[in-house]
C-alpha cells in the first residue's frame, strides 16, 4: 500500500507530511513528558523487527499465496501508541530511502496511512477499548484476555487497513493524477485490503497471542497494565466505529452511485434535485462556467505550460509538436552522451 | 537467495555506495537534502500532459549519477517496489482519457497515453532523485543534515538505532527462516501453526536485547543525543551552487527547455 511519489501532487503531499508531521511532534512530546527516553533502544529494535518480519512470508492455508505481519497494530500493542507510531515512522522511513518503498514525498501520506491509522486509530479505538472491557469472561480470565487480544488484532488490522486504503483513493483522487474514477479505484482497493487486512490481523493476532503466553507484560493494557482501564467503554467505542463506518461508507456510496461525476455531483447536487440539497454551492457562481472558474482559467493559462502542445485540427501547433519531439531527441541523446562520458571518465580513472 | 538475503545485499550496497570518494559525495548533505526535495517536487508539478517539458528533467539525475560514479541501472532494479502501484493506477489513464491530445503523422495519441507515460516519468525521476540522495549521502549525514535541520533529536535518533538494528535482526530472521525451511523444503513460506512462535521468539530475544542496549549506551555516557561524525560542513560556495542548481529545475518548469531545444532546429 506504499504510494509512490508520481502518485501525489505537491499540495497533496505537502498537506500529508503536515498531517504526520503533527501527529510525530505530539507524539514526542508526550515521550518526552512520560520522560521515556529508555524507551528509545526498545522502540528501536522492535521497528527493527518489524522491519525484518515483513519480509517473512506466512503460508496461507488453502492457498497458495503468502501473507505478512502488520506493523502499526503490533508496535502499538507492544510500545503503545506514541512509541508505536515512531517507530513506524522509522521503518517507513528507511523502506522509503533505502529500498525505493514508497518516495521521499510520499513519505508524509505514508505515514499517515500506515502509521497514524495503525498506531492511533488502532490503539486508542480498538485495542485500548476491547483489552478493557470484560468481553468473553472475566479481565483476569486467560482464555478471554487471548480472545480479547485476538478480536483487537483482527478488528484493528482490518479497519486500519481499510482506512489506509480508503486514504489512497483520496489522496491520488485529490492530486488529480489517476483518471479511474474515485467510486471505480475505491470500489477495487477496499475489497482486495479487506482481504488483506483480514490476512495481517490473523498473523498479527497469532504473534501476540504467543507473546502474551510467554510474557504479558510486554502487552499494553493487559493484567496489570489494563487495570487502569480504558477512558472509553466498548459501548461507545463500538458507537464512534459505527459512525465512522456509517460517515465512510455513505460517502463511499455517494461517489460509487451511477453519476460518473461523483464530487461535481457532491458539490452541486444534479439537475433534477435543484441545488436546495447539496453543500450550499452553486454551478452559476462556483461551477465550470463561473465567473470564479473563468479568473482560475485566466490564472491557469498565464502559468500553464500545455499550450506547447499541438492538439488536434490546431494547425497553427503543428510546429510547437515538431520542435517538441525534436527537443526530447536531442535531451534523449545528452542523456546518452552524459552516461557515455560517465563511463569514459571512470575507465580513465582507473586504468 | 531469500527475500531477507537480498535486503541484506541492498544495504550493503547502499553503504559501500556511500564510502565512495567523488564531488557529488563530498557535497554536503545538508544542500543535497533540501534540493532533492526541491527536484522532486518541481518534478511532480508538471502538468499531467507536459510530457516534453517533463523529459528535460532527466538530465540532472544523469549528470549527478555519473559525476558520483553511481550505476544508473542499480538505481532502476528498485523500481519494482515502486512502480506496480504507478503502474496499477496509470495503466488505466489510457481507457478513461480518449481525447486525442497529440498527432503524429496518421497516429493519433490520447491524452491518456500522455498522461501514462508522464506519471512512469514522475515515478522514475523521483525514485533517481532520492536513491542518488541516499547512496552519495549515506543515514549518517542524512541523519546529521536532518539535526541541522532542527528535526526532533528523538526521532533522528531512532533512525539510527533502528537503522543499525534492521541489519542485526533481519540477520535473525534470516538464520531462522532458512533453518525453517531446511526442516520444511516444500512449503512456500510459514506453516500456520508456527505464525505465532516463529516471529513471536523472534520479538522476545529483541526485547532483552533492546534493554542491554540501552544499559550499554548509558554506560558509554549516552544523554540524549549522539555526535555526529564525518559531515562535511556547507560553505558558502555549496549553498550557492545548490542555489543555482535549485534556479535551473524552476527554469526547466517554467520554460519547456525540450520544445526551446527543438525549435533551434525547426
Amino acid at each position: 500500500m506504499h504510494m509512490a511519489d508520481a502518485l501525489l501532487s505537491p499540495a497533496v503531499a505537502a498537506t500529508m507530511y503536515v498531517a504526520s508531521g503533527s501527529a510525530a511532534a505530539y507524539s514526542i512530546s508526550k515521550l518526552k513528558k512520560d520522560d521515556e527516553q529508555s524507551k528509545l533502544p526498545v522502540m528501536a529494535v522492535s521497528a527493527a523487527m518489524v522491519f525484518a518480519g515483513q519480509m517473512i512470508n506466512y503460508t496461507i492455508p488453502g492457498t497458495g499465496s503468502s501473507g505478512h505481519l502488520c506493523g502499526g497494530m503490533l508496535l502499538s500493542a507492544l510500545l503503545g501508541p506514541y512509541a508505536g507510531f515512531l517507530s513506524m515512522i522509522t521503518v517507513l522511513t528507511i523502506q522509503c530511502l533505502f529500498f525505493a518503498d514508497g518516495g521521499l514525498m510520499a513519505l508524509g501520506a505514508n505515514i499517515w496511512n500506515m502509521a497514524f491509522y495503525g498506531c492511533f486509530v488502532g490503539y486508542f479505538l480498538i485495542w485500548k477499548p476491547i483489552m478493557g472491557s470484560s468481553l468473553f469472561g472475566a479481565k483476569d480470565d486467560h482464555n478471554a484476555e487471548r480472545l480479547r487480544i485476538i478480536l483487537a488484532s483482527i478488528l484493528g488490522c482490518v479497519v486500519t487497513l481499510q482506512l489506509g486504503a480508503f486514504s489512497v483513493v483520496l489522496e491520488t483522487t485529490l492530486s488529480g493524477i489517476a483518471e479511474l474514477p474515485f467510486s471505480a479505484f475505491a470500489g477495487l482497493m477496499l475489497p482486495i485490503h479487506l482481504a488483506i487486512g483480514l490476512v495481517e490481523g490473523l498473523i498479527t493476532a497469532a504473534v501476540l497471542t504467543f507473546v502474551y503466553e510467554a510474557r504479558p507484560e510486554l502487552l499494553q493494557c493487559v493484567g496489570a497494565a489494563a487495570k487502569t482501564g480504558s477512558k472509553m467503554s466498548l459501548k461507545q467505542t463500538i458507537t464512534v466505529l459505527a459512525v465512522i463506518t456509517c460517515l465512510v461508507g455513505g460517502g463511499l456510496s455517494l461517489y460509487a452511485s451511477s453519476n460518473p461525476d461523483g464530487l461535481e455531483w457532491a458539490l452541486f447536487g444534479n439537475a433534477d434535485g435543484g441545488y436546495a440539497q447539496n453543500m450550499g454551492l452553486n454551478e452559476e457562481e462556483f461551477g465550470i462556467s463561473s465567473q470564479a472558474a473563468e479568473t482560475a482559467s485566466a490564472i491557469q493559462e498565464t502559468t500553464s505550460f500545455l499550450p506547447d502542445y499541438a492538439f488536434k485540427d490546431n494547425d497553427s501547433a503543428a510546429g510547437t509538436t515538431v520542435s517538441g519531439l525534436l527537443g526530447s531527441a536531442i535531451v534523449a541523446a545528452a542523456a546518452v552522451l552524459i552516461c557515455m562520458a560517465g563511463g569514459f571518465f571512470r575507465k580513465k580513472k582507473t586504468a | 537467495m531469500n527475500k531477507i538475503d537480498q535486503a541484506l545485499t541492498e544495504f550493503r550496497e547502499m553503504d559501500e555506495l556511500a564510502d565512495q570518494d567523488s564531488p557529488v559525495h563530498h557535497f554536503p548533505a545538508l544542500v543535497k537534502l533540501p534540493l532533492t526535495v526541491i527536484y522532486i517536487l518541481t518534478v511532480l508539478s508538471f502538468h499531467k500532459y507536459d510530457l516534453s517539458g517533463l523529459f528535460v528533467m532527466i538530465l540532472f539525475p544523469l549528470f549527478f549519477f555519473q559525476l558520483g560514479g553511481i550505476s544508473v541501472r542499480r538505481c532502476l532494479y528498485r523500481l519494482r517496489y515502486v512502480l506496480p502501484l504507478v503502474m496499477a493506477v496509470g495503466i488505466l489513464n489510457p481507457l478513461f482519457d480518449r481525447s486525442v491530445l497529440l498527432r503524429i503523422g496518421n497516429v493519433n495519441i490520447s491524452g491518456g497515453w500522455i498522461s501514462m507515460l508522464t506519471l512512469m516519468m514522475k515515478g522514475v525521476f523521483s525514485l533517481m532523485a532520492s536513491y542518488l540522495l541516499v547512496a552519495s549521502s549515506g543515514i549518517g549525514r542524512i541523519c546529521a543534515a536532518l539535526r541541522r535541520l532542527h528535526v526532533p533529536a528523538v526521532l533522528v535518533t531512532l533512525l539510527l538505532l533502528t537503522y543499525r538494528y534492521v541489519t542485526v535482526m533481519s540477520e535473525e530472521a534470516a538464520v531462522m527462516t532458512d533453518a525453517y525451511h531446511l526442516r520444511a523444503p516444500k512449503q512456500k513460506g510459514i506453516e500456520y501453526s508456527a505464525w505465532g512462535s516463529f516471529l513471536g521468539q523472534l520479538l522476545l530475544r529483541s526485547m532483552d536485547r533492546a534493554d542491554e542496549i540501552w544499559q550499554a549506551m548509558q554506560l558509554r555516557g549516552y544523554h540524549g543525543h549522539f555526535h555526529y561524525v564525518g559531515e562535511t560542513p556547507a560553505s558558502l560556495k555549496d549553498w550557492l551552487t545548490g542555489i543555482l542548481l535549485a534556479g535551473l529545475f524552476v527554469f526547466c518548469r517554467c520554460w519547456n527547455v525540450t520544445a526551446l531545444l527543438g525549435s533551434l532546429f525547426v
